[in-house]
């Protein structure tokens, strides 16, 4: 076995060391082939498509590639006169789901991170409690949704536990079905996209800097606010990314959460989808995918995204 | 640094604690409903508890195969895990030695994740949709007989299974690269220097070292792909995936006989879980014994 061993480091000793770096270049390519193949394969070619399909024109029965720029003048159908559009109250309604998700997630996100970064001192308690927090989404998503419906409905366990207190007389209607349904839904759904982040972003954090602060006088609201929120500014803006693209791209939870009745973009390419228009859709999916950047790129100009990935 | 617990503590806990039993009010509400009784309806008072309908759901929930959704769910779930795990694992090692385009390559992965996945969705539906017109069109340009009755090349193996992996594979390569981050190329020096080959040290050394970790990953792909819906909506043919199913019948059925079906699916993904964890820890233990084992003279 020493022999063979000894062998080896013979032959390994002969190769030159230049070939050998051009090999595990080589190899390099070679192993990231497959990834690089799956995104081009399904994201870069589908979204250039996407891009191509949304200037074709289009009939009852097919699609015809023939240049147009009628389908986003569709989409902009009478956005120019003085009362809004579809397409404008249709953004303006999930800009506002946006808004309200993040403006819960956000502070309650933190609030987790913070309390399981710096409140917690066993390692293991602290993966116990991150675990409980995943357990819940073991159940599909879609099931956890309809869930709701015993919870807040007309005769759900929240209308009878209030009346049964004496507190309201009438079943609120507006629990179920509503855009304090979709809200509730989101943050149940899409908080812990913003709990993992910034929990990342203070675990990273030098513990010499807070006590640094309090030695200086520093009182806790003061080192919150100059120290470590500025700190965790990264895993706050990956988090908000992580949001806004789930909440603007969202179909599912606008549809069972407001039974059918509240509009949202992803919705509109689905039903255009669903009807065969598929430069309508292409469109309407390229004028999303141009929102969502732009929000992205605000959010990414709070920091400096390479630094941190 | 340990200082006894302040106000901010117990507040702070308090939040947590609302917050948990907000997540878990959904799921425990299914798993007690699931349990209703004959007469029961979707929504509380309990009439009894009984297994009913778990036993109609075992018949079958009206016209929809739920068993077979179910079946393809899980097989597509396990291909989408093993896929994840080897294209992330070797993506990994290609970002450790780096590579021209490599950062190119990642913005891919990132821009993966922050395209919405309907957006993901429709272009992938739209690529597989031209592709068969392209067929179609070569077929009776050429006339060549096994492309005559081509259906569509949209399937659970084909276009599902692209778009679940942008879906995965960003989260697989994410995960890699933190754990590269923390390996010590030491150990494969050293079996270098012990004269193994490229492959022998990948197979001997850095597998092992990192299987925990390969679990994880794993795992990850396959709860993602399990309950994955937006990204599959529009890129799969006419079989669906379970959560396809799943979200057509929210609007259908009417009996607790989904919620049956919820607890069902739980209990699949904590099956699933499980026994990643507990492969984990007895690859863990199973290392700390051959370790033990080496120190003996």
């Amino acid at each position: 076995m020493n022999d063979l061993a000894l062998s080896r480091l013979a032959e390994a000793a002969a190769s030159p060391a230049p070939s050998g770096r051009r090999r595990r270049r080589a190899l390099a390519y070679l192993q990231a082939a497959p990834l690089a193949f799956v995104f081009l394969v399904f994201l870069v070619v589908p979204l250039v498509l996407t891009g191509i399909v949304s200037l074709w024109e289009y009939n009852e029965y097919a699609i015809v590639p023939a240049l147009t720029l009628q389908n986003y003048a569709d989409v902009f159908d009478g956005c120019l006169s003085a009362d809004l559009c579809t397409t404008v109250r249709t953004y303006l309604s999930t800009l506002k789901f946006v808004a309200l998700t993040l403006a819960i997630t956000l502070p309650l996100g933190f609030a987790i991170a913070y309390f399981l970064a710096f409140h917690i001192r066993s390692n293991t308690v602290r993966m116990g409690l991150f675990l409980l927090c995943t357990i819940p989404f073991w159940t599909s998503n879609v099931i956890r949704m309809i869930s709701w419906i015993p919870l807040l409905g007309r005769n759900g366990l929240v209308n009878d536990t209030l009346r049964g207190l004496g507190l309201i007389r009438e079943p609120i209607e507006g629990l179920l079905y509503s855009d304090f349904a979709v809200v509730l839904a989101f943050v149940h759904l899409d908080t812990v996209f913003m709990i993992v982040p910034i929990f990342n972003s203070l675990a990273r954090i030098d513990r010499r800097l807070i006590e640094a602060a309090r030695d200086c006088g520093a009182s806790g609201a003061q080192t919150l606010w100059n120290v470590v929120l500025p700190l965790a500014k990264p895993g706050i803006a990956i988090g908000a990314i992580f949001v806004v693209t789930l909440v603007m791209g969202d179909f599912v939870t606008v549809g069972v959460m407001g039974g059918q009745q509240i509009a949202s973009v992803g919705k509109v390419i689905q039903v255009q989808m669903a009807y065969l228009q598929f430069p309508a859709a292409a469109a309407n999916a390229m004028v999303l995918l141009a929102a969502v950047l732009l929000m992205i790129l605000g959010l990414t100009r709070m920091i400096d995204l390479r630094r941190v990935l | 640094m340990d200082r006894p617990r302040g106000r901010a503590f117990y507040l702070l806990a308090c939040v947590f604690a609302l917050y948990v039993l907000f997540l878990y009010g959904p799921t425990l509400t299914i798993l007690a409903l699931s349990f209703q009784g004959p007469s029961g309806g979707l929504t509380f008072p309990m009439n009894g508890v009984s297994t009913h309908w778990f036993a109609k759901l075992w018949e079958g929930v009206g016209v929809v195969d739920i068993w077979a959704a179910l079946r393809r769910s899980l097989a597509l779930g396990l291909v989408v895990m093993a896929l994840t795990v080897t294209i992330a694992f070797y993506a990994g090692l290609a970002f450790r030695k780096g590579f021209r385009g490599a950062g190119l390559v990642f913005a891919l992965a990132v821009s993966s994740l922050i395209v919405p996945s309907i957006v993901v969705s429709l272009g992938i539906g739209l690529e597989f949709r031209l592709l068969d017109d392209g067929v179609k069109a070569l077929a009776t340009a050429t006339g060549w007989g096994f492309l005559q009755d081509h259906g569509t090349l949209m399937g659970l193996y084909s276009s599902a299974l692209g778009a679940h992996l942008t879906w995965t594979l960003p989260f697989g390569l994410l995960i890699m690269f933190a754990v590269f981050n923390r390996f010590d190329p030491a150990y494969e020096e050293a079996a270098r220097d012990l004269g193994a080959t490229g492959a022998q040290t990948l197979r001997h050394v850095v597998v092992p070292i990192l299987a925990p970790a390969l679990v994880g990953v794993a795992l990850f792909g396959f709860t993602l792909s399990f309950d994955e819906l937006a990204r599959t909506s529009q890129a799969i043919g006419g079989r669906n995936t379970l959560p396809l199913e799943l979200q057509g019948l929210t609007t259908t059925v009417t009996t607790p006989e989904i919620y049956a079906l919820g607890t069902t699916t739980t209990a699949f993904s904590a099956l699933a879980i499980g026994t990643a964890l507990g492969l984990t820890l007895w690859l863990q233990k199973r290392r700390a014994r051959r370790a033990l084992a080496g120190l003996r003279p």
